[in-house]
């Protein structure tokens, strides 16, 4: 089943790290998944985010604040 | 501490270049090699244990703190050394506003947080700890939490609910049920290798800044008269300080950079309490900041925000004068 990626973030540098993480992790292990990013912050409001980037895997937050490692993506990604 | 750092930069300069002691450019590059590497080791163990304090108290955690327990006025304290030990990224600050005002927390609380938040920031620490020494950088520090409190609890007595963005009026009075904090699942140990990378990703971040801020200041020593500012720039007269809040406040500088530059300033006699408050307002307040505040704020508002902040930055600079 695809699954349906968001990172929500403003357009700072570590939003635009995680975003570049994801897309490496999902390529690079053939992961059938849509990645979108969010950045219109009323959209991102509707989270229930404080920090950013965040981000979402099929609706539910898995990590905000920080950018994660490959590992760590691929983990939440299985 | 950083004496082996004094030998390595004498040993590179004088041994393996052999650039003369005696020369102009040796002693300039001595100087920029040890400052340079001074503060990039500074930068990543402030940066590093920032890095270990947040894993333990993230902000979701303050949030509920707040919310949960009666402070009686302290609440506008604790909120402004938060802002302070929080790493600052100018792009968080509107989703944090909305979600401590979305959390039930007064605004001025918030703004408690707001003010301290860019204020205080790991890089101004790390920067003003190597250029300054520590008793500058805690007078820094402890002044810009306290800045924070009090401008908080004076915004707070403003009633200034009216003066926010129609939808995050219309958020706060849905108050959508709120989550409950999650602690993330990890341990300490799992932590430190992306606690440690966070770190080093920082320093290279302003790895930059910190050799142009660096390079300038070194050039600028050998420029600028002694006694620059005593004779053209009025030295300590009355009006400064206000002078150089006013003219700082719009400019949006990395703190990396500007410090450097504030030390030569220092140097050639301009007063360090003038020199804390071009520092505060330079970081502290900027334009970029304020566009990214126009989602969530009337203009009014931000201006109140911003005079307020001003002013306290003025007077706390005006009593650094005076003290120090």
């Amino acid at each position: 089943m695809s699954k349906v990626i968001k990172i929500l973030g403003t357009g700072c540098p570590k939003c635009q790290s995680m975003t570049g993480v994801v897309k490496d992790v999902v390529s690079e292990n053939h992961i059938d998944a849509s990645i979108e990013k969010v950045e219109d912050i009323m959209e991102i409001m509707k989270f229930n985010v404080m920090t950013t980037p965040a981000l979402v895997i099929d609706g539910a937050i898995t990590i905000k604040g920080r950018v994660p490692s490959k590992d760590e993506v691929l983990e939440l990604l299985k | 501490m950083f004496d082996w750092l004094q030998h390595f930069s004498d040993w590179l300069i004088y041994s393996v270049f052999k650039i003369g002691a005696d020369t102009h450019l040796g002693t300039a590059l001595n100087f920029f090699v040890y400052d340079t590497i001074k503060i990039l080791i500074l930068l990543f163990v402030i940066v590093f244990i920032m890095g270990i304090v947040n894993a333990y108290f993230p902000i979701e955690r303050l949030k509920t703190y707040l919310n949960e327990k009666k402070l009686y006025g302290l609440e506008y304290f604790f909120s402004s050394i938060f802002g302070a030990i929080t790493p600052f990224c100018s792009c968080s600050s509107v989703p944090l506003f909305i979600g401590f005002v979305q959390g039930g927390i007064p605004l001025g609380v918030t703004f408690a947080f707001l003010i301290t938040s860019p204020l205080v920031n790991e890089v101004a620490v790390a920067m003003f700890l190597g250029m300054f020494g520590i008793k500058v950088t805690l007078i820094y520090a402890v002044s810009g939490i306290l800045l924070g409190t009090i401008g908080g609890w004076l915004l707070g007595k403003f009633n200034l609910e009216p003066l926010l963005s129609d939808w995050v009026k219309r958020i706060l009075e849905a108050k959508m049920d709120q989550d409950e904090y999650v602690v993330e699942k990890q341990t300490f140990y799992q932590r430190m290798p992306e606690i440690t990378r966070g770190a080093w990703d920082i320093v290279k971040g302003v790895l930059l800044y910190v050799i142009i801020g660096i390079a300038i200041g070194g050039a600028m020593h050998g420029y600028v008269p002694e006694n620059f500012f005593n004779t053209y720039l009025g030295g300590g007269e009355w009006w400064t300080v206000p002078l150089a809040v006013l003219v700082a406040v719009p400019m949006y500088a990395n703190a990396a950079g500007i410090v450097p530059v504030i030390e030569v300033f220092v140097a050639k006699g301009m007063p360090l309490g003038t020199a804390i408050a071009f520092m505060m307002a330079t970081v502290g307040l900027s334009i970029p900041e304020a566009t990214l505040l126009k989602k969530v704020m009337s203009l009014k508002l931000i201006a109140i925000f911003f005079s307020v902040v001003t002013l306290f930055i003025i007077i706390s600079g005006s009593l650094f004068k005076i003290v120090l």
